[in-house]
């Protein structure tokens, strides 16, 4: 499924005056795991809100297969928006409600389940982060790592065609963020899902991404675009090769 | 694709899509089969999970085949409806083979299962009776009691390293404080004072104006004012302003572990917050109290010298004669007293807040219910004291 999902041309980011990141030209295709990288600080947080509708761009556009996302009308920008999913970096759940209520809010709102089969959803949601048997939890019972996943498994609560990460691996085991990985890919491989990740976890750049964008500081703009692997062969950019060699450029590359 | 169009927010009727088959069939003695075919995605009817798993009972196998035949279309509901059977088989100890299942669905429950259930993390939903409500009420009564007098005695303590100079809080935030509690409610303080004022001058005009004894208006607007009015009203205008802001503030900075980390760091938080705040409205609170007396006796005048036959020399010599630096001390004592009340109000409940978006907002309504309650009984309690010391 080589067709473009999201299309960004030409894209501007800025806080009032102050520019962000500038220039970014890039294509997630259907089924894409695509991933958000850059330095801390760079504007990976702030292009995921241009992506999904939270920030209007100072300039350029975003196309969500070929519509323009932020000069459609405010309908078909919500009904663009129903469509995907997102984990937010703190996690974002709303801690009056329990797991459980926090994944059936959404199901319950768009879809026409009954509540026994909403609960079956929810638990089996938990089920695939890790958290079989916590539904009925409150986000400020758990840990942060908890409330990530928990995070996670309510974005995937409505089966979105799109879902975005902000940094889910951080506040992981390795254990778990393995496990995520593999929940990424077989989402992407069962439902058709194109995933945009922000993550600076290596072993899961290279493992999970089928392309990417590299966003700079200090030029305020993307350095690449690409698969992970091909970026590390073929990039000249030692700044590029750093970031994924974790400085240590002499260092054999992955296999 | 057909769950997709759910999302998209399509209406998908369930009456007219024929229900997703799924049934269980024996295959020999121990062992049973469940199919599933058709459509799967979120707008098709489904039997219960309930009933399936009945009907396994029936036939008791030891081992069951999960199998897919022509499955036309599948999203969530599947793996989710598929894992209720399989942790129900696991627990009666039933083998079960899901190798006829697509690879994505085997994929997906195994990762579903990867993680398994921690011991002990599921809750028990116990029926509650009321005689456990009302206990549970009454404890959490008391609970509120200790909290209270554990507070005070926090705040006891953060006065006294304040009087030994060790207290630790930052000049700038106490300024912050005074600001926001004194010289920022003046427009509302000025607004209710006159109008109070305004109204206690027409509720006395009717009675006295039948004696022609309007010029007594002056006392009663006056008296009335500084020893009850101005202290009261300024009492209920701050803790609805300041009081709930501050449990709101604290119980932000709560939810969001501020306070842990200050403790951490090894400062207390009842000097590094609570002090400024109280010691703003107990700085500022007399000071308002003061302007809103003064605000209502202009109120009185005002009404009294347009429509009654009374001069503003003769309000003004009336209302000195009536009041006298008592009854202004009363009304100032009574403002010190709310402004404890309303800081330590606030400050308590924003404190003790949980940690969650409703949990501030109960702090917040809590805070004013407890100022305004605290506020009413003080004012009766001193009221009566006065009342009976005769001044
Ligand atoms: N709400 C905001 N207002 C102004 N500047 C912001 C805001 N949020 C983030 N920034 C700035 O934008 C830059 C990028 O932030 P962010 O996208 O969060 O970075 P990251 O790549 O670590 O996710 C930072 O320099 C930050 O100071
Ligand atoms: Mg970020």
């Amino acid at each position: 499924m080589n067709t473009p999902h999201i299309t960004v041309t030409d894209l501007t980011m800025a806080y009032g005056d102050f520019v962000i990141q500038q220039d970014l030209t890039f294509t997630i295709d259907h089924g894409d795991i695509f991933i958000i990288m850059g330095g801390s600080g760079c504007g990976k947080s702030t292009l995921l809100k241009h992506l999904i509708g939270l920030q209007r761009p100072a300039k350029g556009a975003v196309f969500y297969d070929r519509q323009d996302f932020w000069h459609a009308s405010d309908e078909e920008r919500v009904r663009i928006m129903r469509r995907i999913g997102v984990l937010y970096q703190s996690g974002a759940l709303f801690s009056s409600l329990t797991l459980a209520e926090n994944i059936a809010l959404p199901l319950g709102e768009f879809t026409d389940m009954g509540s026994r089969e909403i609960a079956d959803i929810a638990s089996y949601k938990l089920a695939l982060v890790g958290l079989a048997g916590f539904e009925d939890y409150y986000p400020s019972e758990i840990s942060g790592g908890m409330q990530k996943r928990a995070g996670l498994a309510r974005a995937m609560a409505l089966d979105p065609e799109i879902l975005f990460f902000d940094e889910p691996s951080a506040g992981l085991d390795p254990v778990s963020a393995r496990l995520l990985d593999d929940l990424i890919i077989s989402l992407r491989d069962t439902l058709g899902t194109t995933i945009v990740v922000v993550t600076h976890e290596l072993a899961s750049i290279f493992a999970i991404g089928s392309n990417s964008v590299f966003l700079d500081p200090e030029t305020k703009t993307m350095l690449a675009t690409g698969a992970p692997r091909k970026l590390l062969a073929e990039s000249s950019d030692p700044r590029i090769i750093q970031f994924l060699t974790r400085g240590e450029s002499n260092v054999d590359k992955p296999a | 694709m057909p769950w997709r169009q759910c999302l998209r927010g399509i209406a998908v009727s369930a009456v007219d899509a024929a229900p997703a088959p799924i049934g269980v069939k024996p295959i020999d003695d121990s062992t049973a089969a469940i199919q599933v075919t058709g459509d799967w995605s979120h707008g098709a009817a489904i039997k219960p999970a309930e009933q399936v798993l009945a009907e396994l009972d029936a036939t008791s196998p030891s081992r069951v085949l999960l199998q897919a035949h022509e499955l036309a279309g599948w999203d969530s509901r599947l793996p989710a409806y598929l894992l209720k059977i399989i942790d129900y088989c696991q627990a009666r100890q039933i083998e079960v083979d899901a190798s006829g299942l697509p690879e994505g669905i085997q994929a997906l429950l195994k990762l579903a299962r990867a993680v398994p259930e921690r011991t002990g993390a599921r809750r028990a939903t116990q029926k509650k009776s009321m005689l456990a409500d009302i206990g549970k009420t009454v404890l959490n009564g008391l609970k509120d009691v200790r909290g209270l007098i554990a507070f005070i005695g926090e705040t006891m303590l953060a006065f006294m390293s304040l009087i030994r100079g060790k207290a630790r809080f930052r000049a700038v935030d106490l300024l912050l404080c005074i600001q926001d509690a004194g010289p920022a409610a003046l427009a509302i303080v000025t607004l209710i004072s006159l109008l109070v004022g305004l109204i206690l001058a027409f509720v006395g005009a009717v009675q006295l104006a039948m004696f022609g004894a309007q010029i007594y208006i002056a006392d009663l607007v006056g008296l009335g004012t500084v020893r009850e009015m101005g202290a009261l009203m300024t009492a209920v205008i701050m803790s609805g302003r300041t009081g709930a802001a501050y449990a709101a503030q604290l119980g932000t900075m709560n939810v969001n572990s501020e306070i842990d980390a200050l403790k951490t760091m090894g400062i207390s938080p009842m000097e590094f917050l609570v002090l400024p705040r109280m010691l703003a409205l107990i700085l500022m609170l007399p000071l308002l109290c003061l302007y809103a007396d003064l605000m209502g006796i202009l109120g009185g005048a005002l009404v009294t010298v347009s429509a009654f036959d009374v001069s503003l020399i003769q309000y003004y010599n009336e209302t000195q004669k009536a009041v006298d630096l008592t009854d202004f001390s009363i009304g100032i004592f009574k403002s010190l007293v709310f402004a404890l009340l309303i800081a330590t109000a606030g400050c308590m409940r924003g404190m003790q807040c949980g940690r969650s978006a409703s949990a501030v907002g109960d702090a917040a309504t809590a805070a004013v219910v407890n100022s305004i309650v605290y506020i009413v009984v003080a004012d009766s309690l001193i009221t009566l004291l006065c009342n009976r010391l005769g001044i």
